[in-house]
């Protein structure tokens, strides 16, 4: 069923391509432009809490991201932001004592629902890390190892140069493939996680700090091209950089550390969601305005 | 504010007692390696006098004879330890690598059985090998399985006395592969087992590797277990079947040892220098796989 759906993705893809226009997921309508309400729900987020053992992370998290938006979560370390986009792609299965309580919808599909296995949810929804971690491969084969995973069919070279390409590094390494990813820069590196991301053609792509270990040059670069992708992927970024949210994003959600048993227990909740435009100059909470103009934080 | 206290400007000049204090501790630790490595050289002179004045490609070819001494040689024992070398690898390379797989990628460390395996591999590293020879003689040579006093009964008791260390090395070589590699496969959409396939255990083979040689070069030079299940003593015949009767390298020292023939004695000391190469060239192979192969994170 799955790889159908990728089969028909790349097609329409391909399609695209050759007519260079924006390609659309599969099921979806183009983004509409005009008033808010009208924009297509991708992720339908409805009272999240998530549980380390007892602990719990993050409360009552609600809100919709939107497809072809560029949506930043912003907070203080410890907030919650990692933890809850971690629960987008069902990465925090992966922790044992985690659970998560509330729903979130995907297309119209509850993404915790007992008949949804996580593995064809990590395929649809990609995810960049805070560190690069490329795989102690070639070049080739760390934007290859997913469409082979996936079984996706058609000629690999093809694959790889339209992946590299979109995460703007093919002409950089197209001399190179072969070489080992570990050799190249950070930013490089990061870039490469990117367009391996990108290389199983998913929907949405995750995106948790994925500036923190680059220099000023590298980040304007992935900015660049976060810019670009939003054409044709939704994205959500964690960002501790105020500036990042503010350049890149469409939406931003404020999250706040909430204290409990004097200091021990940390809680993380959502205090603000709206406009980019609206968080940066004209927040509703007092909370959110002290931590963008720097008073906190 | 309270006054400070005078700051400290003058850097204090180091003294005799403290020159002399240091030059006695680094003689001391040159004089602990010289104890070791001198011991370590007499052996190996002493060993080398007696030992390599019989050595020839006859004394290699030859069957033992229990009454000649200069037409005496180490076939039976060369062929049974290679014999004993493959079954006992047969048996603890799938094995142990499996084992540390299922400990390292799968256990769920928070139930007290994993735990409970954990500690008793942990223990069963430090039982005396002796230990596994009457565990063998027991069960495997008689008992419930019955193979009677041949090769195979000998590999499995010798695959029994190194899976616990194979298993910890394997373990230590399969966790140093980061976290974050296993992350970046899972978030392409790989299974699991894809994951540790492709990526945890091409990047921990080399350590594997490492640990299995260095454990089979442990299981050749065991000489205990094999005498407790009844390893043959010169026997003028090889092994030419896992249902065979056999002798090893140890053990045709052993009794040769015992030989109140001043002659034999010295084929022994042969058959250590031989042995002593093997272990060398094993250990080598194991040295160069790793500074060849080892992954550098």
């Amino acid at each position: 069923m799955a790889e159908n759906v990728t089969d028909q993705r790349r097609q329409e893809d391909e399609a695209a391509a050759s007519s260079s226009s924006p390609s659309t997921p599969e099921g979806l309508t183009a983004p509409a432009k005009g008033p808010r309400f009208k924009r297509d729900v991708i992720f339908d987020v409805e009272d999240i809490n998530v549980y380390y053992g007892d602990h719990k992370a993050i409360r009552d998290v609600t809100l919709d991201l939107h497809v072809n938006e560029i949506t930043a979560l912003i907070g203080p370390s410890g907030c919650g932001k990692s933890t809850f986009i971690r629960c987008l792609n069902r990465m925090n299965d992966l922790i044992p004592s985690a659970r998560v309580d509330g729903k979130i919808v995907y297309h119209g599909e509850d993404l915790y629902g007992s008949d949804i296995d996580a593995v064809q949810v990590r395929k649809r929804i990609g995810m960049v890390f805070q560190k690069p971690n490329p795989f102690p491969k070639s070049i080739y084969d760390n934007i290859a190892f997913g469409p082979r995973v996936m079984g996706m069919k058609g000629d690999m070279d093809e694959i790889v140069e339209r992946a590299l390409k979109r995460g703007a590094l093919w002409d950089e390494v197209k001399d190179r493939l072969k070489t080992n990813a570990f050799g190249m820069s950070g930013g490089q590196q990061q870039r490469l996680c990117i367009a391996r991301a990108l290389a199983t053609e998913p929907d949405v792509l995750l995106m948790d700090e994925p500036c923190s270990a680059l220099d000023p040059i590298s980040t304007g670069r992935i900015e660049d091209l976060m810019s670009e992708l939003k054409q044709e992927y939704s994205i959500v970024i964690v960002t501790h950089n105020m500036q990042q949210a503010a350049r890149v994003s469409d939406m931003t959600a404020f999250f706040t550390v909430e204290l409990h048993d004097e200091g021990k227990s940390r809680t993380g909740a959502i205090v603000e969601f709206d406009e980019t435009d609206k968080i940066f100059t004209n927040p509703e909470d007092k909370r959110t305005e002290d931590y963008v103009t720097g008073k906190f934080g | 504010m309270a006054a400070r206290a005078a700051r400290q400007t003058v850097i204090p000049k180091s003294t005799g007692s403290d020159r002399a204090f240091s030059a006695f501790f680094h003689a001391l630790m040159y004089g602990a390696i010289g104890i070791s490595m001198l011991a370590l050289l007499t052996l190996l002179y002493d060993v080398a006098r007696d030992g390599v004045p019989s050595i020839s490609w006859n004394f290699i070819t030859s069957f033992p004879s229990r009454i000649i001494p200069e037409s005496s040689g180490i076939q039976s024992a060369l062929y049974g330890t290679l014999f004993l070398m493959v079954v006992c690898a047969t048996i603890v390379v799938p094995l142990g690598i499996a084992t540390a797989i299922y400990l390292e990628e799968y256990a769920d460390r928070t139930r007290w059985w994993n735990r409970l395996v954990e500690v008793n591999i942990q223990n069963l590293a430090a039982v005396p090998s002796v230990v596994y020879g009457i565990l063998g003689l027991a069960f495997i040579v008689r008992g419930p399985i019955s193979l009677g006093r041949t090769v195979l009964a000998g590999g499995i008791t010798l695959a029994l006395l190194v899976l616990p260390v194979v298993i910890i090395v394997a373990r230590e070589a399969i966790r140093a592969v980061p976290p974050s590699i296993r992350e970046g496969s899972l978030a392409l959409g790989a299974t699991q087992w894809q994951t540790i396939w492709k990526q945890v255990l091409p990047g921990s083979i080399a350590g594997i590797a490492t640990g299995v040689i260095l454990a089979l070069s442990r299981a050749i030079g065991e000489t205990a277990p094999l005498l407790v299940i009844g390893a043959a003593v010169n026997p003028r015949f090889n092994p030419d079947g896992l249902g065979s009767a056999f002798t090893a390298l140890p053990i045709q020292i052993f009794a040769w040892t015992q030989d109140p023939n001043r002659e034999f004695v010295d084929l022994a000391a042969a058959t250590i220098v031989v042995m002593m190469v093997l272990l060398l060239l094993m250990n080598s192979l194991a040295i160069f796989l790793r500074n060849r192969y080892e992954q550098k994170w």
